[in-house]
Parts: C-alpha cells; structure tokens; sequence
C-alpha cells in the first residue's frame, strides 16, 4: 500500500497548479463563462500544449501513457478553480470509449486530434426517462442498407453543443432495459437529422439535448461490437465517477480554504468569527468530511482497473456515495460559515456549491447507489 | 500510489489469521461472539499467548520484546484480532505505558516493567482524570511532596478504568503548584496498587459493569526512582503518550464484527411477517454504515503508510483525530444497529433467567450482551480525548486557529 504520488505526479500537479494560477482566478473564469463557447479555447490549447489532452492515452496516439491516478490528479486541480473546459467529456468520457472500445482505426483517427486539441467530444447516452438506469435506452438505431438510421434523443449531454463528434447509444436490439442490444455509435456533429438544443446548466457550464432523426452512420462507426455496448457505458461511467470523485475534493479543498480565511477576516461581536467554537468545530467537521471524501475518491480511482468486476463496482458504489455525501455536507456548510455573502452570485463558494451538486446527480446520485450497495447485503 | 496489499502484507494477514484461530481459547472466543467484554482472565490468557509468540507488545521494537513490525502489520494484526473476535491487548500495558518508558524510562526502569507489561504479569492502569479536570487535564490537583527519598501523593482520581484489577499505575502528579504555567508543574510517577494509603472504590457504569473506579490517595508513599522523566516534565510525557502512533485507534475491526452480528440475527428476527435482513429500510442502514466504515479503513491505510513512510519520526498526524471520531462515532452506529435488531429482547438484562437454563440460548445472550456493548461505548466519544477536545485539535492543527 503506498499514498504517496511519485516523481513524475508530483511534477505533473506542479505544472498544472502553476498554469492553473495564472489562467484559472475567480474573475479570469468569469470572463471564460461569457465567451461565446463557454469556456476558454486559449486555456484549452494550453491544455493541449501541456499533454493533459492526451494525458490517459498511450504515447503512439500523441498521448502522455498516464492511468487512472494521472487523471485524479489533474481532475483534483480543476476541482479547485471550477474548469469549465470540456476536458470531461472530451478526454475522461470519450477518450476512455475510444481507448477501452475503438478499433485501431478509430483510435488512430481520433485519439491523437483529441491529444493536440483539434477533437472535442461528447458522451450522449442518458435519455430523459431513464434517469440513472444505464440499461434504459430507447433511442434506436436500425439496419439501412451497410450502415445506421439513428432516431430518438439524449439529454443533459456535457457539453453536448461544442462537441465536434458525440458518441451516442442507441438500441440494436431487443427492449427498454435489456442489457443486450446497446450499441455505440460514433456520429459526426454536422450530421443530416442530428440537432442540438444547448443551454445553461446550473454549474456554469453548458449542456445540451441531442434529437436525431434519421441520422446516418456507417458500420465503421461503430464503437465496439454491435449489441456489446453497455459494458462499455459501465467502464465509461467508472472512469467518469472516479474523476468527478477527485474533482469533488479539490473543490472541498477551495471551499474550506475559502471558509477558513472567511473566518478570519469576518469580524462579529467584535471577534474575527473564526475565534469562535462554534464555527471551529463545524469548520472541523468541514475538514473530516473532506479527508473521508479524498480517502473514498482515491478508492475510486484505484478500483477503475480492478479485475474483479463485483469488487470494482461495489468499491465504485461506496465511492460515490461517500464523495457525494461529502462534497453535499461541505459546500452547504461553506455556503452556511459565510453568510449573506456565500449566497452571492458574485462570489465564488456559490459556484463551488452548485458545481458540486452537478457532480452528485452525475450517472446517479448517493441514494441511488446506496439502494445498489443494499442489494448485495446477505 | 498503490491501495492493494502486497502479497508479503497479504501473507502476513493469512499468518495472524490462521495463529488466532489455532490459539485463542474456544471458551473466551464463544462468549466474545455473544457480545461480552473479555474478562480479566480471557485478556491475561490471550495476551500472554500472544506474548509467547512474540506478538503482545505488537508496537514496541524487538529490543524490547516486540516483533519490530511495520505499521501496516500492526493495523492488520489489530484488525484481525478484533475480527475473530479475541480480546484486544491492555492498551494501558502496551500502547500507552510501554512506548513512554521506551522512550523516557531509565535502564532499570525498562527492565523491571517492559518484560512484566509485555506478559500481563503486571495490570497496569492509567491515573489521568480527577473530579476537576477532565478534559482539562492540566488542571490536575493531586499533589505529591518530595520527602527525602521518596514522594508522599495526596489527592483523588477519577474515571480509572480497572483499578480494581490492576496492581501497577501510572500516575499524573503535581509537584510544584507554583510553577508559571501549570502543564509545567507536573510529574508522571509508576505506583504500587498496594501501597498503602490507596483506596479504590467501584463507579458502576451504565451498562450495569464495573468498569470504572474512583482512586484515592492518601499519604502514599512513592521512591523516587518510580518518577518517568524529570521532576515536573510529566506533562511531556503524558502528551508522548496521547499524541503517540493511534493505529488501533478507529477500532474498525469492531464495528465491523458488531455489523455482521446484527446481520445474523437480522436473519432470525421479524419485520411484518418476513425476516428484518429483507427489509428495506434495514438493508439501506447497513449499506450507509459499510460506505462509512470503507472511507475509514482507506483513511487509517492512509495514516497508517504516512507513518511507515516517515519512519515514524514525523509529528503526530492530525488524521488520528479524524480516525478517533470518525472510529468512535461508527462505534456507536454499529452497536446502536445491533440494540436495534434485538428489538423487545434488548431491553431485559437477563442475568438470572440466563443462569437459570438449562440450555444456552444464543439469541438472549447476544441481546442482552449487544446491548450492553451499546451503553459502554457512549463511553467511546468520552475517552481517550472527548471528540469535542479531537475537533480543537483539529482546530489548532489543521486550521491554525
């Protein structure tokens, strides 16, 4: 057993943290939120420049051969600042897709462009009905001629409305809830019958539905085998809870840094309110929840590659479910410690708080993975 | 970063397994599966088993007849043993007396008591609190006056776990009462039982057990030889001893072993006409209760490798207090499940109508047991540091307030 980040991750976090500082401030993220992407396409060519674009893919693909634990690192820094770029559906969702399902041919096309910031992806596979149920699919896709007709629509897609190309799910097969019959699809963003309606999600970032009509892809697209699609969905997901665990705590870091110099500077009854005991003790529970959610993201993270499919999902489950509660019992409390101001629009914790209730309701929330976890219960 | 034992540690855990199950007692490992406390002799049995394998004193270095065992090993080794259920080792012999004198004892000191504390031919107990200092420890009053030789104790304390069946104490003085600060007034003395002078009367707790003991002092004469450390440097030592390594400290392997009792009587009981492990609700509970004991063991995995990583020479981890309130409030939560699996049948204590039969009968034994572990273990959030004193710790340490 070994805690410690090595060499090379401690590095990677410096390099991150430092280009982090001089792009990522409260207000310079402001000014990103009004561009007309949402984000900033500077900060993403920098992240390009610095390999976190091709940070989890293998060096033949332009990529920089990291894990799972690479990720969590990087994921942990952009917790801090609130990033808004799409490096989440992009690199985590996607790229893990593509790196786990994709044919050499996909990988070699679109692995190296997501590596130099060219690509921009997205992962369509939650449907308006289904809410966290993986195997609830009704959009369809049916044979025409060689290839693909796509009907049906996704909803809440991160970053849906930037995305060059999507990876959408669609049935092949079979009835709403099988677990057979679920097949990816790589489609092309400009394709005929594809539309997408964008909008503003509460974390500031944006989202977007996706309706398609008639879409027309090829056998080429195909991600994986035909039918075959939902173990990779589940991986997909696995990836995608263990990033925003580590995302979650490194917004509780900036939450409770924030609280902590808050308690110091606020003055009441003529004392700093931070000499008080009781915001110490809350501020210390503040501290507890986030030392037991880091403790629960680094089981995330170590679990992605676990063999033992049983253990992976249940150590995955706990996971989500400690983190979420974690992430939900500081950003209320921090929102709590500042008082009017926290409540503010103008000023950051609010934004901390909502992105961090984005996260929890992401491929399913601590009550849902709690009934999950209860099932296995003998 | 690795989170999976590695094969030797994976041994290693197969080794202490298989050595308990061979060893521990039948009779002392029954009862404990009920629920009860070990009694003294199941404690001294076991402990003196271990300790002729060279295991008892887990956390000392081998010159002082421990196994020089990592601090991954000694989690492990605890976990174990708290899982099969067997007794834990007298915490006041091993992780708090022995560790003090390894590190401020003289060499006569050392070898008059390691060996003794290590095989449990010594009880030793702790005289910390008083009426009026609790959580204030340095407040303490109990005076002891230098008379030529030896030191002459007057004073009361309070709280002392096993007094009664202890025949050593180690002991927080005051021995100048005009010292500038008051922590730097203070002696740490090793007291006889049974010098004269001390009288030791039982504090019966809420569980109905006699636990607790009030200890007076009364002229009782001490050797100087008796003091740790220097004359009013006790303060020091006794922070050693608080502040020292807490692997043990969130006591998971309990509340482990408490959950899985109340999921095997959960199978006998009933909720509406079919079995409560059916139960929703009850399912639900469990499953939040193993979240929170999962984050725990990967926050004690994560204090315990800082540890073997700084070679233990680092200051003490604000974690530990992390592992003490989180341990001990899981503590609680689980033998509060397991009250609330019994039912109707947790509210009788028993005794006599289990004397009485004939034929043991498990279910009331584990109801009445598991219900006095829950009264006990309110204790849990008390001792040791209240969990309100762990949260100023973590005030000071981790915040800078």
């Amino acid at each position: 057993m070994d805690f410690e980040p090595s060499e090379d991750q401690r590095l990677l976090v410096e390099s991150v943290t430092r280009m982090l500082g001089d792009q990522y401030s409260f207000a310079q993220r402001k000014t990103y939120m009004t561009m007309p992407e949402g984000y900033s396409t500077a900060v993403w060519s920098q992240f390009a420049e610095l390999g976190l674009l091709g940070l989890p893919f293998a060096e033949e693909y332009g990529g920089f051969g990291g894990g799972a634990q690479e990720v969590m690192l990087v994921m942990q820094a952009f917790g801090r600042v609130l990033v808004l770029e799409p490096y989440f559906p992009t690199v985590v969702l996607a790229g893990t897709a593509i790196r786990l399902a994709g044919s050499a041919e996909q990988r070699q096309a679109l692995l190296p462009a997501i590596a130099e910031g060219s690509l921009k992806m997205a992962f369509a596979h939650g449907e308006r009905q289904a809410r966290y149920d993986l195997t609830d699919v009704v959009t369809t896709a049916k044979r025409n001629g060689s290839g693909w007709l796509l009907d049906g629509s996704k909803t809440v897609v991160s970053h849906g409305e930037a995305a060059d190309k999507i990876i959408v799910s669609a049935r092949t097969a079979g009835d709403r809830y099988d677990e057979d019959g679920i097949t990816l699809f790589l489609v092309d963003a400009k394709a005929a019958g594809l539309s997408r309606r964008g909008y503003q999600s509460r974390d500031d970032s944006r989202a977007a539905d996706i309706a398609l009509s008639n879409v027309s892809v090829s056998d080429a697209d195909v991600l994986g085998a035909v039918g075959k699609g939902l173990p990779i969905i589940r991986s997909v997901v696995e990836a995608g809870i263990a990033a925003t665990a580590a995302e979650t705590v490194g917004a509780m870091e900036a939450m409770n840094e924030m609280t902590l110099e808050y308690s110091k500077t606020r003055v009441q009854f003529g004392q700093p309110i931070g000499s008080y005991q009781v915001v110490q003790h809350r501020m210390a529970d503040m501290f507890m929840a986030q030392e037991q959610g880091r403790s629960m993201a680094m089981l995330a993270t170590m679990s992605v590659d676990n063999p033992d499919a049983a253990q992976r999902e249940r150590d995955i489950a706990m996971a989500k479910v400690g983190v979420g509660q974690a992430g939900r019992y500081v950003s209320q409390s921090a929102v709590q410690m500042h008082g009017g101001i926290g409540m503010t629009e103008e000023y950051a914790v609010g934004h901390y708080f909502r992105r961090c209730m984005v996260i929890e309701r992401l491929f399913g929330d601590p009550a849902y993975y709690l009934q999950k976890l209860s099932t296995t219960i003998e | 970063m690795d989170l999976r034992f590695t094969p030797e540690e994976q041994a290693f855990r197969e080794e202490v397994r298989a050595f308990i199950r061979e060893n521990l007692p039948a009779d002392t490992r029954d009862r404990m599966k009920l629920g009860h406390p070990p009694r003294k002799e199941d404690t001294v049995r076991w402990q003196r088993i271990l300790n002729a394998k060279g295991w008892a004193a887990y956390s000392w270095p081998k010159e002082w007849g421990g196994p020089g065992w990592s601090a991954i090993q000694r989690m492990i080794f605890l976990e174990e043993n708290l899982m099969a259920p067997a007794p834990e080792m007298l915490s006041f012999n091993i992780t708090m007396l022995g560790p003090v004198l390894i590190q401020f004892g003289t060499d006569a000191q050392k070898q008059r008591f390691l060996p003794r504390a290590a095989n449990l031919d010594d009880w030793w107990c702790q005289g910390f609190s008083e009426p009026g200092a609790g959580s204030d420890l340095a407040s303490l009053k109990t005076a002891a006056k230098l008379n030529g030789d030896h030191y002459i104790v007057n004073g009361q304390k309070i709280w002392t776990s096993t007094a009664h069946n202890a025949d050593w104490c180690f002991l927080l003085v005051r021995t100048d009462p005009n010292a500038r600060k008051r922590q730097e007034g203070i002696s740490f003395l090793l007291v006889d039982m049974k010098t004269p002078g001390i009288t030791v009367r039982p504090i019966i707790s809420i569980d109905g057990s006699h636990h607790l003991n009030e200890v007076f002092f009364d002229d009782v004469k001490v050797p100087v030889e008796m003091r740790i450390h220097a004359e009013n440097k006790g303060w020091d030592v006794a922070k050693y001893l608080l502040g020292n390594e807490r692997t043990g400290i969130a006591r998971l392997g309990k509340s482990r072993e408490r959950v899985n009792a109340a999921l095997s009587m959960a199978h006998e009981v009933n909720m509406n006409g079919r079995p409560l492990i059916q139960d929703q609700t009850f399912r639900q509970r469990v499953a939040q209760l193993q979240v929170d004991m999962k984050a725990l063991e990967i926050t004690q995995y994560r204090v315990v490798s800082a540890y073997d990583k700084a070679k233990g020479a680092g200051k003490p981890d604000p974690l530990s207090s992390v592992l003490k309130v989180k341990g001990t409030e899981l503590l609680q939560a689980t033998t509060e499940l397991a009250v609330d699996v019994s039912g109707p049948m947790a509210t009788p204590i028993w005794a006599q109508e289990l004397e009485a039969l004939n034929e043991p009968d498990d279910m009331l034994e584990a109801s009445s047991a598991g219900t006095s572990s829950y009264l006990m273990l309110r204790a849990a959030s008390i001792y040791g540091g209240t969990n309100e004193i762990q949260k100023n710790i973590l005030t000071k340490a981790v915040l800078g307030l």
